[in-house]
């Protein structure tokens, strides 16, 4: 899925707490070439890997309201690289129009599923490869 | 400022090239004057030496926090503003020294890791105050400053010397060489500990800050009551707390109702588990002299306890921090502030601030 990725792109994981955000944000650095650790960016609020693109690992978890959202400056920072942020659905509101939203439903049996949904011309141009890349 | 015409473009030049070195050149109290303001905390403090504490101020954000549940960036680095200036003068006067002109030797700030906005308040304010009053100022990793609570009022330290350094965001074990010389032994691949009390606390509704939440509420409840999975515990030295997080999590939903007190206290003991099973193969590796405890999680009482058993059994010196100073402070970044102005010397005044700023592995 990472292949996909183009400079500026946003990726918002969602998800309850132990659904598997930061696995993904891992699993997507690694696609994008970076070999070293991905670690959980709640309490240092924004962490930067340098793959293929430079990727943004950003968590709102501890963030009460929009204007703290703003405040980090993500969009800014993330012009030239990917953003990928966890429980990125109260980053919505400040991502701008386009971006590739990640929902990550853990059921009683551990088991995952993982919904992709394409948001904005630039992610919609991209949804048939997308699904192709995840395989459904 | 001497004879010298304050004028700011002279005091610039003068006080990177001539600010005194304690140690180094004539001798003096070797007073610091710490500031750390790298996230919640907003902090000032005098320290003789590097060991003495002669005052420590914490003007506590926890308050403001509680509302949020987390860490607030926008809050944090407007009240940093407004908290600074009263918690340097506090600093100053309780340590008996002139607010206008302190006979300090230096100024010591945490430069990183940290927020950026919240950084640059205390950096900011440390390097005018260094120019103002013509002494050195001086960068600190802030990760390297959690080390030094536990060395105030250490006399000596046994080198080489193993530390975990656990808190919110990092979880590591260290081999301390001697002041300034590090090697990593091993890290968390995923979350830290004190993010995994910080969220099972959140969980259970015990509130914020979760650590002293869980300490509390575990004081009730069986630590044997549920077997929370141990995770990474045969693997080197390398932590794990995301699948733990998640058991517990998991383990709740299936039991409703189940006793608050039980959960807080048997995720508590796998979590001091991990922590010590990883510190002791890491005491053998290293054939260590002493152990030191660091960072928020350092003040969990039943991981002092444990650690403290942990060297009485492996026969070397546990060095603890101060409960009060487990936490951000700023007596950690004056002494840490100290040690590196005696290797390194002054910090350039251009040199800024840097949130992702790594732990000084050399």
């Amino acid at each position: 899925m990472a292949r996909l990725i183009v400079p500026g792109d946003v990726v918002l994981l969602i998800g309850e707490l132990g659904a598997g955000k930061t696995v993904f944000a891992q699993g997507f650095a690694s696609g994008l070439g970076y070999e070293g650790q991905v670690t959980s960016p709640t309490f240092v609020l924004v962490q930067q890997y340098e793959g293929r693109l430079t990727m943004f690992h950003s968590d709102m978890y501890r963030l009460g309201s929009l204007s703290e959202v703003a405040d980090l400056g993500l969009v800014e920072i993330g012009v030239e690289g990917v953003l990928v942020i966890e429980w990125g659905d109260f980053a919505r509101p400040v991502v701008g129009s386009d971006f590739l939203e990640v929902v990550i439903d853990l059921d009683g049996e551990g088991r995952r599923m993982l919904a992709f949904t394409p948001v904005g011309e630039s992610w919609e141009r991209r949804a048939t490869l997308l699904a192709q890349a995840v395989g459904s | 400022m001497g004879d010298v015409t304050p004028l700011p473009g002279t005091a610039l030049f003068r006080s990177t090239s001539t600010g005194s070195v304690p140690g180094t050149s004539s001798p003096s109290p070797g007073l610091i004057l710490g500031v750390e303001t790298s996230c919640d905390e907003t902090a000032a403090a005098i320290v003789e030496r590097g060991t003495t504490v002669r005052s420590s101020v914490v003007s506590s954000q926890v308050d403001l926090h509680v509302r949020y549940g987390g860490v607030v960036p926008e809050v944090a680095s407007r009240a940093h503003v407004e908290l600074l200036n009263p918690v340097v003068v506090s600093a100053l006067e309780e340590a008996g020294l002139d607010r206008h002109a302190p006979a300090i030797d230096a100024v010591a700030a945490t430069v990183g890791p940290g927020l950026i906005g919240s950084l640059l308040v205390g950096v900011s304010a440390a390097k005018a105050m260094a120019l103002a009053w013509d002494v050195p100022f001086v960068g600190v990793n802030h990760l390297e400053a959690h080390l030094y609570a536990s060395f105030l009022a250490a006399a000596d330290l046994e080198f080489p010397m193993v530390v975990l350094l656990v808190s919110g965001g990092h979880t590591m074990l260290i081999v301390m060489h001697d002041h300034g010389s590090y090697g990593l032994l091993g890290q968390t691949v995923d979350d830290a500990a004190g993010e995994a009390f910080d969220k099972v606390a959140r969980f259970l509704g015990l509130g914020y800050p979760g650590g002293p939440l869980i300490d509390k509420a575990a004081v009730d409840g069986d630590a044997a009551a549920i077997r929370f999975p141990r995770p990474m515990m045969d693997e080197g030295l390398v932590f794990s707390f995301s699948g733990l997080k998640t058991a517990v999590v998991r383990w709740v939903k299936e039991h409703p109702g189940c006793s608050s007190a039980d959960v807080a206290a048997s995720f508590q003991e796998a979590a001091v588990d991990v922590l010590v099973t990883k510190t002791r193969r890491a005491l053998q590796q290293v054939g260590a002299s002493s152990l030191c405890l660091a960072g928020g999680v350092a003040a969990n009482s039943r991981l002092r306890a444990r650690a403290a058993a942990l060297a009485d059994e492996v026969g070397v010196p546990v060095f603890l921090p101060p409960r009060d100073l487990c936490t951000d402070n700023a007596a950690m970044v004056a002494a840490a502030g100290w040690w590196r102005l005696q290797s390194d010397g002054p910090t350039p005044l251009d040199a800024g601030a840097v949130p992702s700023l790594a732990f000084p592995i050399r």
